[in-house]
């Protein structure tokens, strides 16, 4: 990659827009993951009995079942919403920005 | 103590309780089913062997199956390489013994992917070729980075090979009457025949059945369980309460001090993401694109087997414990309480057999047998790419060597490789080794996630800070570990541990991202400078994938 190359690609708004915008991104679904796993992780070394909570009365399900369930659910629910916007969005964005500098570089 | 106790179980349990079946395991009488079932995969796989050496005649095709693999048959391959027999035969276990525990014990597992996802697939697939290495040196200098980086990937593959070759041996000799040597030497034959005659194409088909076989056979067995309850899960839940006691619907002290259950967690998420074989397989796919949906759909597989594990842990609660038929008369006579043959870690195998009889009992074990070859498969493909690839292609010569050479050295390393892993396998049958893939896991999170994640989003990154702060991170872990309570004082016998945690990730990782932190920025070399600013040109291939690996060819 030459230097201009680089140049015009960091100046291309799309660029820019992809950057900006999948890095808040992938950075707001992480602490998602990584606050939901380590509340449940702090929870089991304070306050375990929460999750030992029967669900209802007379119910021998307790609370951390649904918990745990939800967990492993969530983290595969948020893989698909970052795929289903990174597969679309930002792959239209990053392809913009591969025409873009292909249109710039034969000028 | 107690913690101490608890969470020493988990990594045994990880190994199919080492623990447990160390020792005299009566081996189960021959069954026919299992070994006719095992002959017919690895008459299958054998084909497909075949099959992939002819298509496999470049370098590229040995490491990476040609990037032809889609993201649905990557994923399916990446769930194949994550679920072991220790993690099928272990949680399940785990949940047997302690109901809740092994729940969250597996959450810890999964939680790892989408993060792998958000941050560190897609720049891997831009950056990378054929190994993580390719990326931790893209902009750094080659010779000191690739030495860390394939020490790190040679070190975690190692480790995990020996909890693999013990628990496959012990496993074996406990399911099909084999001996244990003959188990190892078999286990070791055949992944040196995949990996060196199909390479990673091999590999890929041999986990991708591999894992359709596990998913359909643990599916199977939950809703066989699930079907005696009417698909209530209460009702299943009161069964196994009215047996065991309400204490297995809670956390049970498995993470009881919050520094022990922050720094499991640290281990399990950072060290995920810096296996060196399940890297690899971001390559073998033809863009980010792919690589994306890998993921997607590993984490499913993986996310939907827990929650199979789960409900087989309860099933052989309500279906194993009380049978008499599983029952371990002979330890029972000793120590009391209801043990059952060939320790807890046998209950998905038992539950098989109550819920499917011999066939299906006979299936089941040959699934256990091909899970345990698939991993170790992918093992040594990992550990054989980090020699020809980072040593000899990149260091020895310069990045001057030819494919077919490459090729060769590869091929010789899976066989050094598979060779290793079988001596280390006898030689460590009789050892506590409990401690190793904890070890693996926490020099994959120390020394090779920190430099992966810093080299893909950390401008300021120098080939020294890398250096010392990935060998730093490395040496802290292996010194936390031996310092620590399994080998420290279940090992070599001191009354008290140095360290007084079981896992060493949440201090090695912090040593390692630290004084990669510092050394970095004291870094005013010339060579710096020049890494620092060839930041940007990797950064904008990192994020837009112009100009690797085939990703203008469209």
């Amino acid at each position: 990659m030459t230097q201009e190359m680089i140049k015009a690609i960091k100046a291309d708004p799309s660029y820019r827009e992809l950057v900006r915008k999948r890095r808040a991104f992938a950075v707001r679904l992480s602490v998602a993951m990584l606050l939901v796993y380590f509340v449940f992780i702090v929870t089991i070394a304070f306050v375990p009995s929460v999750l030992g909570t029967p669900l209802s009365a007379g119910s021998v399900t307790t609370v951390g079942i649904p918990v745990g369930i939800f967990i492993i659910v969530f983290a595969f629910a948020l893989t698909g919403v970052y795929v289903r916007r990174a597969n679309g969005e930002f792959d239209d964005l990053s392809h913009q920005v591969k025409e873009n500098m292909r249109r710039d570089m034969t000028l | 103590m107690r913690y101490v106790l608890l969470s020493g179980f988990i990594f045994s349990t990880l190994l199919f309780a080492v623990g447990d079946v160390a020792g005299d395991v009566t081996p189960q009488p021959l069954n026919m089913a299992a070994i006719i079932m095992f002959l017919l995969f690895v008459g299958g796989t054998l084909l497909i062997t075949y099959w992939a050496a002819k298509k496999t005649k470049t370098a590229k095709d040995f490491y990476t199956a040609g990037g032809g693999i889609s993201g649905f048959q990557n994923g399916m391959a990446i769930a194949g390489d994550y679920m072991s027999a220790a993690s099928f035969l272990g949680i399940s276990g785990l949940v047997y013994l302690k109901g809740y525990d092994g729940l969250i014990y597996s959450i810890g597992f999964l939680v790892g992917w989408p993060i792998i996802l958000f941050l560190i697939a897609e720049p891997l697939k831009n950056l990378g070729k054929y190994t993580f290495t390719d990326v931790a040196a893209y902009r750094l200098q080659q010779t000191p980075i690739r030495i860390l980086a394939a020490s790190g990937s040679i070190a975690t593959v190692i480790l995990y090979l020996i909890a693999q070759m013990v628990g496959s041996g012990k496993l074996i000799e406990l399911l099909f009457g084999l001996q244990y040597e003959a188990a190892v030497i078999l286990v070791g034959v055949l992944m040196i025949l995949y990996v060196t005659f199909g390479g990673m194409l091999a590999t890929t088909w041999v986990q991708i059945i591999k894992a359709f076989l596990l998913l359909s056979g643990a599916t199977f067995m939950a809703v066989a369980v699930m079907l005696h309850y009417d698909f209530s899960f209460n009702a299943l839940f009161q069964a196994a309460v009215d047996l065991k006691g309400e204490a297995i619907m809670s956390p049970g002290g498995l993470v009881s001090d919050p520094v022990s259950a922050i720094s499991l967690a640290v281990a399990l998420m950072f060290g995920t993401a810096g296996l060196p074989h399940i890297l690899m397989r971001f390559f073998t796919v033809g863009d980010a694109k792919e690589a994306r949906k890998s993921v997607f759909y590993a984490t499913g597989f993986i996310g939907y087997f827990y929650i199979l594990t789960f409900i087989i842990g309860f099933g052989a609660i309500v279906m194993v414990f009380t049978n008499p038929e599983y029952l371990d008369v002979a330890k029972q006579a000793a120590e009391g309480g209801s043990p059952i043959l060939g320790g807890s870690n046998m209950a998905a195998i038992h539950l098989s057999h109550a819920v499917g009889g011999d066939l299906f009992l006979g299936f089941i074990s040959a699934v256990a047998f091909a899970t345990i070859l698939a991993v170790v498969s992918g093992l040594t493909l990992a550990g054989a790419s980090a020699i020809s690839h980072d040593l000899y292609a990149s260091v020895y010569k310069k990045g001057n060597a030819r494919s077919m050479a490459e090729m060769r050295v590869s091929k010789i390393a899976t066989v050094a490789l598979g060779i290793v892993a079988i001596v280390l396998g006898i030689m460590f049958e009789k050892q506590n080794i409990a401690f190793v893939v904890g070890l693996a896991f926490a020099i994959a999170a120390s020394a090779n996630f920190p430099i992966l994640f810093l080299s893909i989003y950390w401008s300021k990154l120098t080939t020294r800070g890398a250096v010392v702060g990935g060998s730093l991170g490395l040496v802290t872990a292996v010194i936390l570990v031996i310092l620590g309570p399994i080998v420290w004082v279940e090992i070599l016998g001191y009354a008290e541990p140095v360290f007084p945690y079981k896992y060493p990730a949440l201090f090695s990782v912090t040593v390692a991202f630290i004084a990669i932190y510092v050394v970095s920025v004291t870094d005013n070399s010339d060579a710096a400078k020049r890494e620092q600013s060839a930041f940007e040109a990797q950064n904008i291939r990192s994020q837009t994938g112009i100009g690797s690996e085939g990703a203008l060819a469209h």
